[in-house]
């Protein structure tokens, strides 16, 4: 073989490349005919509901554990008689941590398997990927992930955080520990670059400096500069957005480098029980991390959810943020559904105002105006055995604000 | 000056990530010019190799120790057993070579979906590999990053020895130089190829382990990394391991450079658009002989 012909081949291995890559990126849109909607199928004595997450992918380490609690929630309820008189019937799709897959298979689930409501999702990616696809159709995706704001869709049901959840109460609590300067680390899409808008934003505002920010693509394991970027920055703490196992190269790299919970303290708001598991308590402990529920979360509510969890997938399963706000999902579109009397997406919209659940977090309630819930914002910190223990809370559920309305400083963000 | 000396080390850890992922392709691609898609799944077997052995081995430092040879071997069977079945019928037909081993890329990433799960896995580094050596002026020098560097120095200098002093090395330049005059002589070409695939594929293999010391381990951790060793090879000079070795040197620094200046993204894109400029000015790579063997 020639130089030049080995050249040859290699060009022709790229275009291949580059010819599938395309082709998976090209999103199918099958017709959009149907804008009256797609009612769901309940003429028989089930309910189909779609379950969309990532089974496989960088981001199958954290989606599929929200499946997992989703399934608890449908079994309680199917064994506790199901809703409205109808037995719950899940049909799962995975997503693959790629976005077009996502709105395909969102599509499917709404137009041929006719199902009343989908769960699931967790990047802003593949929710903004389907959001169309939802409100085209008139159908319903309960969100179940803390998320970056500044949207509203009235085919959508926020269950996670919202900043003002989650993000602000964050800052707050690195403010009155008296960090003054920090550095942003995060994946290199929608949730990390909004996110860091608004706590440049709450930064300027508060006397706080933003010592530089750095952005990885999703599912990249090169962190070496970055960590050297932030450890000459000499920052008081990093504010981390890196979402799925990206997450493990950079603690493992952060380590390396020296830096500690002690010397510099990271405050992530993506990293759950489930991750801590498997990117290794030794590369966590002592780091810091901002939600609204933890395993370790005081209450009956929770010790049910937990003991309830444990039994069905194992000793060693830790229970996480978005699995809660998933497993809640599905108890706060029943009482919609019950509430409405109908399976019918509008009347189920209409009834959800006011809605409240004995949650593992505490009690949480639905605001019919933004569509997303009232909850209780947490830091908590990182332990040996991989748990993470509440260090602060808000007291009481805070009212969703997805626009940050209520926060002078963020006049110029929406 | 801190910084300066940390990134150039940011960039030649870098570098002997991508010398040690081209090293196996320098092989098979450089020399037999068989262009193998499932290179990166190669290396994903190594990483797979090294997690399975953590479960039985619950010693981190000795269960790296011993992933080592064993990921050679295992990537490296997998490597002879695919030029049996499918490569050798396709030495006339390289462009070929690179459909066949991309449906076997497919099926390997199935395969190990099948086998761990989709969700990705992680093994736990050894202690001493978590921490660093503090240098004067506060620079601190990652272990797992010179773990890695030395493990690439090794590597390449047990396979430069193999290639120029052993019997075995003479025979590989000889197949790779002239075919028919090697057969001719008495040289067993077929069982050549199949060695020189086994070295090649057990190189990645290695690779895969040491990948396990910095981010997770996937199905496709491999596809991820088949482009920028292709690049590295093409760009050292087709069948020159010293090329692929300053090649791989010179994109880690310059990815790291990059980086500094810029963001990660904008450094990748500088990386290609820096290789498209110096193949337009050398098409032929940076080392070339007029034939090809390994110097």
């Amino acid at each position: 073989m020639t130089l030049l012909r080995g050249r040859r081949i290699l060009t022709g291995a790229m275009t291949l490349v580059a010819v599938a890559a395309l082709a998976a990126c090209g999103s199918k849109t099958s017709d959009s005919s149907g804008s009256a909607g797609v009612s769901a199928d309940v003429s028989g004595d089930t309910v189909k509901v779609g379950l969309l997450n990532s089974l496989s992918g960088t981001m199958a380490i954290s989606e599929v554990t929200v499946r997992d609690s989703i399934m608890l929630a449908v079994e309680e309820i199917n064994a506790a008689g199901g809703v409205l008189g109808k037995k719950i019937q899940p049909i799962g799709e995975d997503g693959a941590s790629d976005w077009p897959t996502f709105a395909e298979k969102a599509e499917k689930l709404i137009r041929e398997d006719r199902v009343a409501a989908v769960f699931g999702c967790w990047t802003s990616a593949s929710r903004k990927a389907v959001k169309p696809v939802f409100e085209k159709n008139k159908a319903l995706l309960f969100y179940p992930v803390q998320y970056e704001g500044l949207e509203q869709s009235p085919y959508i049901f926020y269950t996670g955080a919202t900043t003002n959840q989650q993000i602000v109460p964050g800052l707050d609590y690195l403010k009155a520990q008296g960090a003054k300067s920090l550095y942003l680390v995060g994946s290199d899409y929608v949730f990390p670059r909004t996110a860091n808008k608004i706590i440049k934003a709450y930064a300027e505002a508060n006397g706080m400096q933003v010592l530089g920010e750095d952005y990885a693509p999703l599912g990249s394991t090169e962190f070496g500069t970055i960590t050297n970027k932030v450890k000459s920055s000499g920052a008081d703490a990093v504010f981390n957005t890196l979402n799925g196992d990206s997450n493990v190269a950079f603690f493992k790299e952060y380590k390396s480098a020296g830096l500690t919970a002690a010397s510099m303290p990271v405050v992530s708001v993506s990293i759950a029980e489930e991750e801590v598991k498997s990117i290794g308590t030794q590369y966590l402990e002592g780091q810091l991390t901002a939600w609204n529920y933890y395993q370790t979360t005081p209450g009956a509510a929770n010790e049910k959810f937990v003991a309830a969890y444990k039994a069905k997938y194992g000793a060693d399963k830790p229970t996480s943020d978005p699995m809660e706000a998933a497993y809640v999902s599905v108890y706060l579109w029943k009482a919609m559904v019950e509430k409405a009397g109908s399976f019918e997406v509008e009347k189920v919209r209409e009834a959800s105002d006011g809605i409240t659940f004995e949650a593992p977090e505490g009690l949480v309630t639905v605001d019919g105006a933004t569509q997303h819930i009232a909850k209780t914002a947490r830091v908590g910190k990182v332990g040996a055995d991989g748990l993470i223990t509440e260090v602060w809370n808000s007291g009481a559920p805070i009212t969703p604000d997805p626009y940050l309305k209520s926060y002078p400083w963020a006049g110029g963000l929406s | 000056m801190t910084v300066l000396i940390g990134q150039l080390f940011t960039g030649v850890s870098i570098g002997a990530v991508l010398l040690l992922i081209a090293l196996g392709l320098a092989l098979t691609f450089g020399q037999m010019g068989v262009i193998n898609m499932a290179h990166g799944e190669f290396i994903m077997a190594g990483a797979y190799t090294t997690y399975v052995l953590q479960q039985v081995i619950t010693a981190a430092g000795w269960s790296l120790l011993v992933a080592l040879p064993v990921a050679f071997v295992v990537a490296g069977a997998m490597g002879v057993l695919l030029e049996f079945l499918l490569i050798r019928r396709l030495y006339a037909r390289p462009l070929d070579t690179l459909l066949v081993t991309w449906g076997v890329s497919l099926i390997l990433q199935q395969l190990a979906r099948d086998i761990f799960g989709s969700p990705n896995v992680q093994t736990r580094a050894p202690d001493l590999l978590t921490g660093n050596v503090a240098l004067p002026g506060g620079i601190t020098v990652a272990n797992n990053r010179l773990f890695i560097l030395a493990l690439a120095g090794c590597a390449v200098a047990a396979l430069t020895v193999a290639l120029r002093v052993t019997p075995l090395g003479r025979r590989i330049r000889a197949v790779v130089q002239n075919r028919d005059l090697a057969a001719v002589s008495g040289i067993a070409t077929a069982r050549i190829d199949r060695t020189t695939f086994f070295i090649g594929s057990g190189l990645a293999g290695i690779a895969g382990v040491a990948l396990t010391l910095l981010g997770p381990i996937g199905p496709t951790m491999g596809t991820n990394l088949i482009i920028d060793a292709f690049l590295v090879v093409v760009v050292g000079g087709i069948g020159q391991l010293k090329g692929t070795v300053i090649v791989a040197f010179a994109l880690g620094v310059l990815q790291a450079s990059g980086e500094y200046l810029t963001t990660l993204s904008v450094a990748k894109v500088m990386v290609f658009i820096a290789i498209v400029a110096f193949l337009q000015w050398r098409p032929q790579g940076l080392f070339t002989l007029r034939t090809r063997s390994l110097a």
